[in-house]
């Protein structure tokens, strides 16, 4: 796409000089030719070598999905802003009093003695043009990738839908124009809870306790807040540093490590669990990029990257 | 052990918000005291700072319009908290068209100071951004080597010039020298040198005055023209520098030769002391 993207650099030049574009495929020397009508007779002619490739395409149906979200684009970059641009995934879900909350997604570090921060954002039900979910439901997605997403969609004013199901289960965010819509469909992660008996089921739309625990709204008691108790630990700790009389802490629910993907997919970082249920599409990658033209007939041209796992809809 | 405070003043909370900035350009990890009337930014003397040390003190109620605490004991009504400043300032970052904003101490599965803050929004609902800074709390038996440090008996005692000059200077200095010299005298004279096989480079600043002296002895005792001195690293003072966004109402750099350069400034209520010990 590198290529591509440096015939249409400078927006402000283009505006300015070009007065057509072309596009056409040369097949004979595997070309995709970029021709720039430009004034005074200035023709600018890129011929950007190309090569055939098989991408698998992923099937996937937003009408399938139970849970619905629709709002200005502006309306979730906004929400996105606090979070550091280097956070990688985010749970996204509805907490009381059906608000839509965001949060940063901490993987189980080794090195658990450095913590990171936690962000949450919460936002009401009234910026949302649609919310169709009930409370307690999230997923996690790779944060990343829906940035790049929301930047587009917000400079052409667009607003975005998210369809979601259980997690693991993809979720796809829609953008729609006059002249174009646009499928994205991320994978999710799956959710182990070592205490239920019935994992085995995809179906099964778990909630997510940690939102519901975590994101209760401002009030002004210590319900939570038992540093007490703690501290009685801490200091009853005999002959150790301060800093590592630390007592145990047990993980949050929902702070479990992730599913690991099928054995076909690149992971960007190193998964040792097997995966528990087969088929389930590796989570924090992304899938492919979907841009369909209103206006033109053929069907939607394939995604840049080849799609490494089975269809989410696969048999068994 | 509790503390909970709030912020509702938009200047009170850009003000607090440029402290937590500056904090995060001195000191990677510090140490938060609070106390019934005081927070305290603070980083001893350690081999990890290479011997560098802050003790950066403000007034809780020139900021907060509601404030309790609770410390370890009634005997001892403090709280000491270890924490990443980036990760305060970050969240401090978020609160620029806030609301309100409230600090707690909570234990959410770990010690965490919770940041949230409500925004202004468009709609009738009001966002809020929640961070959960996790912090380590230390207990009583090292708050000894968290006090506020002694200021030495200084030899010379100057009023610091314009500090964006004085780093702008230095930043150049540092391209030919990790070895700095800054010498003043009781003229309000300060020089800021470095010194190599090749070159040697001098910056002079005049005219500075000099705070008055503390006992009468001293004043007598000493040559106003004689240099006190004290050889650092560089680097130190210009990450010191650095930290300092706006010129402060008072900056008075104290020396005692060849030991310590200590520098007391006052930002606005905000004052900050930095210790820079000699290069061994």
């Amino acid at each position: 796409m590198k290529s591509f993207l440096s015939v249409f650099r400078s927006l402000a030049m283009l505006e300015k000089t070009v007065e057509k574009c072309c596009i056409s495929l040369n097949g004979r020397s595997s070309r995709l030719v970029v021709q720039l009508h430009c004034k005074y007779g200035v023709r600018k002619t890129h011929n950007l070598s190309f090569q055939d490739c098989e991408s698998l395409q992923a099937v996937f149906d937003p009408a399938l999905c139970p849970h619905v979200l629709r709002a200005p684009a502006r309306v979730l970059g906004e929400a996105v802003l606090p979070f550091p641009p280097a956070l990688a995934e985010v749970t996204l879900g509805i907490g009381h009093g059906r608000r839509v909350i965001l949060r940063s997604y901490q993987e189980e570090e080794a090195d658990s003695t450095i913590k990171a921060m936690v962000t949450e954002m919460s936002i009401g039900e009234e910026d949302f043009q649609q919310l169709q979910a009930q409370e307690g439901v999230a997923i996690t997605f790779c944060l990343k990738e829906l940035r790049g997403l929301l930047s587009f969609a917000e400079s052409a004013n667009l607003s975005l839908s998210i369809h979601f199901d259980a997690p693991g289960r993809p979720a796809i965010f829609a953008i729609e124009d006059s002249l174009l819509n646009g499928h994205f469909v991320l994978a999710t992660l799956s959710e182990p809870y070592p205490h239920s008996q019935d994992l085995r089921s995809p179906e099964l739309c778990r909630p997510a306790p940690q939102l519901q625990a975590h994101s209760t709204p401002l009030l002004d008691d210590f319900a939570n807040d038992d540093i007490d108790s703690y501290m009685i630990a801490m200091e009853t700790t005999v002959g150790c540093e301060g800093s590592r009389a630390l007592p145990s802490l047990s993980l949050p629910p929902g702070l479990q490590p992730p599913c690991s993907p099928g054995p076909h997919s690149e992971e960007e970082e190193d998964e040792d669990e097997p995966s528990t249920v087969p088929g389930t599409p590796p989570p924090k990658k992304f899938r492919s990029l979907f841009f369909g033209s209103i206006l033109a007939p053929a069907h939607s041209p394939q995604g840049p990257r080849p799609v490494l796992a089975e269809d989410s809809e696969g048999e068994g | 052990m509790k503390f909970r405070a709030k912020i509702v003043d938009a200047a009170c909370l850009n003000h607090f918000t440029r402290v937590s900035n500056m904090i995060a350009k001195l000191a990677k990890t510090c140490t938060l005291r609070i106390s019934p009337d005081k927070l305290n930014f603070i980083l001893s003397d350690k081999l990890a700072s290479g011997g560098v040390s802050m003790w950066c003190e403000l007034e809780q109620e020139n900021f907060f319009s509601e404030f309790q605490m609770e410390g370890i004991s009634a005997a001892n009504n403090e709280i000491y908290l270890e924490l990443t400043s980036e990760n305060l300032s970050r969240a401090l970052k978020t609160a620029q068209n806030a609301r309100a904003l409230k600090i707690k101490l909570t234990n959410k599965h770990y010690p965490c100071l919770t940041v949230s803050i409500e925004l202004l929004s468009v709609s009738s609902s009001s966002r809020i951004v929640t961070h959960d800074i996790p912090v380590k709390v230390i207990p009583r038996r090292l708050w000894k080597d968290l006090q506020e440090p002694t200021v030495p008996d200084s030899d010379v005692s100057i009023y610091l010039p314009v500090l964006k000059t004085m780093k702008s200077v230095v930043e150049k200095m540092k391209n030919i020298s990790n070895h700095l010299i800054i010498e003043a005298n009781l003229n309000g004279e300060l020089n800021l040198k470095i010194e190599t096989e090749l070159v040697c480079v001098t910056t002079h600043f005049k005219d500075l005055g000099n705070p008055p002296l503390a006992s009468e002895n001293a004043s007598q005792a000493r040559n106003p023209e004689q240099m006190a001195e004290v050889h650092i690293d560089i680097r130190k003072l210009l990450q010191f520098l650095a930290g300092q966004q706006a010129n402060p109402t008072k900056a008075v750099c104290n020396i005692v030769n060849n030991k310590i350069v200590h520098f007391d400034l006052l930002h606005e209520d905000v004052s900050l002391q930095y210790f820079i010990p000699a290069l061994s």
